[in-house]
């Protein structure tokens, strides 16, 4: 008899509509037509706003349907599922011809949705670990060289070249290094450190590996926020199967060179995102932000030479190791090389990740991908780069996307999240929640972030009621300064980005509440 | 319908946690572990157990209750037998959870950080799920469900009691 093949995602997306139900339900259809039926629980294609996407193996390639709801099932095994027939409204044709999949550069995320995330034969079978085997025939220096070459820079905010990170750590005196990997994903519209471990989470291991023996690194550590349950389960089954595997441990493939890694649980600290308040809290400490100097690549986890690398830095080098550094700078413009994976949310009618060069403008990203709001109303602002973000008028939607474009108008890349909001919004209230987020979130070591996310809200409520509004605009522009100016990380110094771009760009929403008799 | 993590009673003994202790303590950076450990066992961190972990890993009493009370996940009350967390970020901002919260608060009868009267539910703000294109998000336990509505929410709120009779 023939086996049928259907992929049903297990990514946290997928979960949080339905797919176990959906399972259940072609499981139970298959019974009642006694047919023989493989469910594959594959990784998410980023597709999210067709999650759950099913997909059906036929002689053509894969087809999908998106995105089903478990009521749906029954409907669609009528309709001719199981034959991968495209008679149904939700029947999508050929995966891989999906526009907003096919127009896309995924070097990164080559593999998500296609795989059995857990899968060791799926992965190698696509170039898994190959970039692992060039690295172990290689110096230590010949891999902190490719990554040089290919121009990689921190793809979790800051955008500090990789390589340089790596050079210094290489550069210390042997003895106990660290890799930590830096997966406290608190950025409001960012996903793409999540799908890389729910979906292609050896991806991580390899780059954490070729990272561990570019600096003479033995042990890894990936702070992982326990607001991600689903990664964790996913991410240490991994983590176990390399090990028994060979993939990690005391002799990588036979090769003598050992690397260790396990992954370590935040407790819901925003903060804990930042590199030296993640060192703090991984040595099991409240999550203060250490000053700098001394680097964390000098002195950084226990006092030992460290690399902080977001994941998907690390995600980005098996790419780099396996085709070559020059393979992954071409592309990209400017100092900003490769791709970035950008993830559309928030009020998108086409929401997911795109991975694209560096280079596409933020108007294409939203209305040729995104397809405008979900509401379908008039989009109004956006917000790029995660709470520390500015909110970005239609002026602004037309700059090509790379780090040096953004910073020169006050905008930040971040970590690539790009949060769309239709005109029905308040940017008032977004204004007060920037500071709320910061009061809530603030580590408390230094005062102007402290005490200035507090009275920034006190202040913006006193303009919003009324209360003496243009003095106490010009109070918050100072406070703004202040803690830009005062501050000793991100997290207080950028707060003030998205309240100053409300105050510049949406000055109306900042008004007394009342004038405008109740939107 | 079934849930993650059901929560315990929350009854434990000193030696209970000294064990939890003793498994975890030869770990560099032991403490977070440590207090996961506790509370992934027994619903929370007992403010008695503070100084035997304190002991145990050598630091002073006023350290641990720091750490604990730092970190927005780690609690000392035991919850009720479902947390609910609402997310409070901006991407689900945009897709309406802002009157989702006021809807989720409304029917539970409870702000954040508190219980509901019969004990079963406790609510929680959290900031970002990771579902941000299918928002708006709440986790209950360790189960994430996207594209929340006010009629979906009230349809689980009626399972969490529901399952509960069952387990009784």
């Amino acid at each position: 008899m023939m086996t049928t093949t259907v992929y049903v995602p297990r990514d946290t997306t997928a979960l949080s509509l339905g797919a176990e139900a959906i399972v259940a339900r072609l499981e139970r259809a298959a019974r009642q037509r006694s047919l023989d039926l493989r469910i594959v629980r594959n990784g998410s294609r980023g597709l999210c706003w067709l999650e759950p996407l099913v997909e059906v193996e036929t002689a053509a390639g894969r087809v999908a349907y998106g995105p089903v709801e478990p009521e749906d099932v029954d409907a669609l095994i009528e309709a001719g599922l199981f034959e991968g027939r495209s008679d149904h409204p939700l029947a999508l044709g050929l995966t891989e011809e999906i526009p907003y999949l096919k127009a896309q550069q995924r070097l990164t995320f080559s593999r998500i949705g296609i795989t059995d995330p857990v899968s060791l034969e799926d992965y190698t079978a696509l170039r898994g670990f190959e970039g692992l085997k060039k690295a172990l025939a290689r110096d230590a220096r010949k891999i902190v060289d490719e990554v040089k070459i290919s121009g990689l820079r921190g793809r979790g905010g800051a955008a500090f070249p990789t390589a340089i990170k790596w050079q210094t750590v290489h550069d210390q005196p042997p003895g106990q290094k660290f890799i930590v990997c830096n997966a406290d994903e608190g950025d409001s519209g960012t996903f793409a450190d999540r799908l890389i471990m729910e979906c292609d989470p050896y991806l991580l291991i390899e780059g954490m590996a070729i990272a561990g023996l570019a600096v003479g690194a033995t042990q890894g550590y990936v702070y992982l926020r326990s607001e991600y349950p689903n990664a964790h389960a996913i991410f240490g089954e991994a983590i176990s199967r390399a090990r028994a595997a060979g993939y990690l441990g005391p002799s990588l493939l036979g090769s003598g060179k050992a690397f260790e890694l396990e992954i370590r649980l935040g407790a819901g600290a925003y903060i804990c995102g930042e590199e030296t308040s993640l060192l703090e809290s991984l040595e099991g400490k409240r999550g203060l932000v250490r000053a700098k100097p001394p680097l964390p690549a000098i002195e950084g986890l226990f006092g030992r030479p460290t690399v902080v690398n977001n994941v998907l830095s690390l995600a980005a080098v098996p790419y780099i190791l396996d085709q070559g550094g020059q393979a992954y700078a071409d592309y990209g413009m400017g100092k900003s090389r490769g791709t970035l994976p950008l993830q559309l949310a928030g009020n998108v009618a086409r929401g997911g990740l795109v991975e694209l060069a560096f280079g596409v403008t933020l108007r294409e990203l939203m209305e040729d991908f995104g397809g405008g709001t979900q509401s379908g109303r008039p989009l109004k602002a956006v917000q790029v780069g995660g709470p520390l973000g500015a909110y970005l008028p239609e002026s602004q939607w037309d700059s090509p996307i790379d780090y040096e474009g953004f910073a020169a108008f006050g905008g930040v890349v971040g970590h690539g999240g790009v949060v769309m909001f239709d005109d029905s919004v308040d940017m008032g209230d977004q204004a007060r929640f920037a500071m709320e987020f910061c009061s809530v979130e603030s580590c408390g070591k230094c005062t102007p972030c402290r005490i200035g996310a507090v009275r920034g809200v006190e202040v913006i409520d006193r303009i919003r009621a009324g209360e003496r509004a243009t003095e106490n605009l010009a109070l918050l522009a100072d406070l703004c300064d202040t803690m830009v100016d005062g501050s000793l990380c991100a997290m207080g110094g950028m707060t003030p980005f998205p309240v100053q771009s409300v105050m510049k760009h949406f000055p109306d929403d900042l008004t007394p509440r009342h004038a405008e008799g109740g939107r | 319908m079934p849930h993650a993590s059901p929560q315990t009673d929350g009854a434990w003994t000193p030696a209970q946690i000294q064990d939890v202790i003793d498994a975890h303590k030869s770990m560099p950076g032991a403490m977070l572990p440590t207090l996961h450990a506790i509370q992934d066992r027994f619903g929370h961190i007992p403010e008695a157990a503070i100084p035997i972990i304190a002991e145990s890993l050598r630091q002073t009493r006023a350290d641990v209750h720091g750490i604990i009370s730092f970190y927005h996940h780690f609690r000392t009350q035991l919850p009720g037998r479902s947390v609910v967390q609402v997310c409070r970020a901006e991407a689900c901002q945009a897709r309406g959870c802002r009157p989702l919260e006021s809807h989720v608060k409304a029917v539970l009868g409870v702000d954040y950080h508190h219980t509901t009267n019969d004990g079963e539910i406790t609510l929680e703000p959290v900031y970002c799920l990771g579902n941000c294109a299918c928002g708006p998000t709440i986790r209950v336990n360790d189960e994430i469900h996207g594209r929340m509505t006010a009629a979906k929410f009230d349809r689980l709120a009626e399972q969490l009691k529901a399952t509960v009779v069952e387990v009784r």
